[in-house]
């Protein structure tokens, strides 16, 4: 039966997200876990498995389930993938259920890099992240810092092959900026216009000030149990229908291109197998938002247009309020807030649930789930659904 | 002057030191496998294509091609502050590796992917040398 659904999502929690000073990322952590736990209407005492979304600053060891107060787990473990790790969690935590490891788990990201006293590139990327020692030296010494220049190395190359413009990077942003004014957990609720966009200033050319993701203190945690447990808890079940990873490598040589061929082309093929479903059985995608041109270059590798296409593709508006193709639809880290991949799959599971008020979309039957880590060096898929097999 | 300086400057250490050595001597040194004879960037004890711990240091053409490039505007390190807008480079190699540097000797609005590079040698501290790339004239 491989379109049958291997999980299923039964309770979120969103803390308040954004410039909230002063709290740890473990405070956070127990904020969005409560109120998962509250939207599941479970106990505490009911979650017996326990995934970590490592953060950056890695304050959210594995010892962070003493501190949550948790006992008696029967599966604990601190994932890394970085921004991909989400989808990763969502397999082991499915097959673990399936195995019989655990019968209801929780997963979670916080963290809380932002202080008054630092921007937000220098909290997410500042110097103290740059070693001297060795050829690791070489990056700060060229001034490579953080990822908002192998970003703009990618987005280069592409434009360069393919005549992707400013105008298409610009619309994606634009479009999300229209979905965060609907969301109340957003954090962006300011009209962005073309103009603003083109507007805004340059942090790494070709990469504007509003081509690139916020940074956000906060936490999401989710609940996951078997799809029969799921069936008598308070919330309509989100099934776990597909999912998959890829890691494809950096720049190893001369022949590999990971800035505009990413893993989400092998990772979204064997998901889409996976839940028996094509893209077109697809409402709505989450996908993973560091920067406009992820998006791009995700929705190429997914299949949704050609390779070099991407431009053209969403040229017309397609994926903001009213388009063919909504895409993150809670303002994506663009203008929403910026949890890695817990940040496209809690709006994920708000559309499956239709739960979206003011920015439900008409279809979310089956919803794509995009994770992206490194500099395009992680890629992870899922498929949710209401439904419970594809 | 105090700009090169106040950038950061790496500290070489055992694994990296014909690396150093060689920009110090203006030559670009590179990892070369002597089981598959594929190169490598950056340093690594063993091959990553194939695996075999004989990677030998050779000298590496310094000519390569420009893959992509991007113009630096923020600043996130002080020793920076003078030096935006700057560019960071990935420079196909004729070796078959790219590599990240920068690109110096014209404006960056005269970058063109696919321009002819070659390896020059900057120093910026004391017996710390960059290999940087110029555009090949003529």
């Amino acid at each position: 039966m491989p379109n049958q659904a291997k999980g299923a999502i039964v309770g979120l929690g969103v803390t308040p997200m954004g410039k909230i000073y002063g709290r740890r990322s473990v405070d956070f952590a127990a904020e969005a876990i409560a109120l998962a736990l509250e939207d599941a209407g479970l106990q505490k005492s009911d979650i017996d498995g326990l995934l970590i979304n490592a953060n950056i600053p890695n304050d959210m060891d594995p010892r962070t389930q003493m501190t949550l107060g948790f006992e008696n787990l029967n599966l604990i473990n601190v994932m890394s993938a970085y921004g991909s790790t989400a989808g990763g969690m969502m397999q082991y935590a499915c097959m673990a259920i399936r195995e019989g490891l655990a019968k209801t788990i929780v997963l979670v990201y916080a963290d809380a890099p932002l202080s008054p006293s630092r921007g937000a590139g220098q909290s997410y990327a500042g110097p103290h992240r740059y070693p001297l020692g060795g050829m690791t030296g070489l990056k700060a010494a060229y001034g490579e810092f953080g990822a908002n220049v192998g970003y703009a190395l990618a987005a280069q190359r592409h434009m360069h092959l393919y005549g992707t413009t400013e105008d298409h990077l610009g619309i994606i942003a634009v479009g999300q900026r229209k979905w965060a004014q609907l969301s109340p957990w957003a954090q962006m609720k300011a009209l962005m216009t073309m103009e603003d966009h083109h507007n805004s200033r340059w942090i790494a050319e070709p990469l504007r000030l509003f081509d690139c993701c916020l940074v956000s203190n906060g936490a999401v945690a989710l609940i996951v149990t078997s799809v029969d447990r799921a069936k008598d808890l308070k919330q309509p079940p989100v099934h776990v229908l597909g999912y998959a990873q890829c890691a494809p490598g950096d720049n190893l040589d001369t022949s590999r291109h990971p800035a505009v061929e990413t893993g989400a082309k092998r990772s979204g093929e064997v998901a889409f197998r996976m839940a028996g479903i094509t893209r077109d059985d697809i409402g709505t995608c989450q996908l993973y938002d560091c920067y406009t041109y992820t998006v791009l270059v995700t929705l190429e590798d997914y299949g949704f247009c050609k390779k070099g296409e991407g431009g053209p593709f969403v040229a017309d508006g397609k994926l903001g309020p009213g388009g063919s193709l909504p895409t993150n639809t809670g303002g994506g880290q663009l203008s929403g807030y910026y949890m890695w991949a817990f940040t496209p799959l809690s709006e994920a599971v708000v559309q499956a649930r239709g739960q979206g008020g003011a920015r439900q979309v008409p279809n979310s039957d089956f919803v794509l789930v995009s994770g992206n880590g490194g500099i395009l060096n992680f890629h992870s898929t899922l498929i949710l659904s209401r439904h419970t097999s594809g | 002057m105090s700009e090169a300086v106040t950038k950061p400057v790496p500290i070489p250490d055992s694994i990296s030191a014909p690396f150093f050595d060689g920009a110090r001597q203006g030559r670009l040194m590179l990892q070369c496998c002597a089981a598959c004879g594929k190169w490598s960037f950056p340093v690594r004890e063993r091959c990553p294509h194939c695996f075999a711990a004989k990677l030998e240091w050779r000298q590496a053409s310094g000519r390569g091609t420009l893959y992509t490039f991007a113009i630096m505007h923020q600043v996130m390190n002080p020793g920076f502050a003078s030096a935006v807008p700057y560019n960071i480079a990935q420079i196909d190699l004729e070796e078959g590796v790219r590599m990240t540097s920068n690109v110096v000797g014209i404006p960056n609005n005269a970058l063109k992917i696919g321009m002819k590079l070659e390896a020059i040698f900057e120093d910026v501290g004391q017996d710390v040398s960059l290999p940087k790339f110029r555009p090949v004239t003529g």
